[in-house]
């Protein structure tokens, strides 16, 4: 084999090798968003508990009981997850694929 | 009298609306990640954060009519409804294919900047006066600030910085609304003029 042809097919192999690699760390930070926003919700709620009055909900009115922020955080970077990252990180993989 | 015996308290609204502005900055964060062209694969995704920043924009007026308690405040809020309604629609337009310049997104940069200087206007209290006035002078700094990331997107809307920084933007927003409540001491400084801390 011509060394020319060698160097060709290497430069390929490291280029593939280089998108692979960048697709899936965008596929794992797209992954790692709802989780990441969730444990952010729930660290806020150990650390300030009493912004959650769903724990101690005597005497709360229908708008305190309703104002959760903490647990919204936590709902967000669930559905995210669910809802939006699962089809997000196909596409990326569907986009790397050559065409048909 | 009867609505305002009955309306959430001012904060609970900041902690709704920062639930919002964090929906819009996950949008935003995972495009940046994904890119353009991936995140544009499935049509509806093209349409998702610009018309939830315009929905943002119409939920804006019943906050400028039953949280009016100066005529600044109601001017300011007013100034959001309609900045946040026009970006939303202007992206929604290009989304749609409607509208083909890219310029259309400086009226992204358009809505940070009057909000920005919104915020700084209609917080008459120095920074210690309390959390709420440290929070709107830190908010309107950090969005006038970042109204560049909209102008840069408009002019290279390929930039990854720009796309990143706009989203972060949105994650920034986000925290400090979480921040804020009515009266709260910000640093251990709590005007006297400011009121009595509730729970």
């Amino acid at each position: 084999m011509s060394a020319d042809i060698a160097h060709t097919i290497r430069r390929t192999r490291d280029r593939h090798e280089a998108a692979a690699r960048s697709l899936a760390l965008r596929a794992r930070i797209v992954l790692a968003l709802g989780p990441a926003t969730a444990a952010g919700g729930v660290a806020w709620a150990l650390l300030q508990p009493w912004r959650l009055t769903i724990l101690h909900p005597a005497g709360q009115g229908f708008w305190w009981l309703l104002a959760e922020p903490p647990l919204y955080v936590v709902l967000v970077g669930l559905i995210f997850r669910r809802l939006l990252a699962p089809g997000l990180v196909a596409d990326l993989h569907a986009a790397e694929e050559p065409e048909p | 009298m009867i609505v305002a015996g009955i309306q959430p308290k001012a904060e609970m609204v900041h902690w709704w609306f920062a639930t919002g502005f964090l929906v819009l900055g996950l949008l935003l964060l995972s495009e940046a990640v994904v890119g353009e062209e991936v995140w544009g694969r499935r049509p509806w995704r093209r349409y998702l954060w610009p018309g939830f920043a315009f929905g943002m924009g119409v939920l804006m007026f019943p906050v400028m009519t039953f949280f009016t308690s100066s005529t600044i405040h109601m001017v300011a809020h007013g100034s959001w409804a309609q900045t946040m309604m026009l970006a939303g629609a202007a992206e929604l337009g290009v989304a749609r294919g409607k509208l083909h310049s890219p310029y259309w997104r400086l009226c992204s940069a358009l809505a940070l900047a009057v909000s920005g200087v919104a915020l700084l206007v209609h917080e008459q209290n120095h920074w210690l006066f309390s959390r709420a006035a440290f929070l709107h002078h830190l908010l309107g700094w950090s969005v006038v600030a970042a109204a560049l990331f909209p102008l840069a997107r408009a002019f290279r809307p390929r930039s990854s910085t720009a796309a990143l920084g706009f989203a972060a933007t949105f994650v920034l927003i986000a925290v400090v609304l979480y921040c804020d409540r009515d009266v709260a001491p910000i640093f251990g400084h709590l005007d006297f003029y400011a009121g009595v801390p509730h729970r």
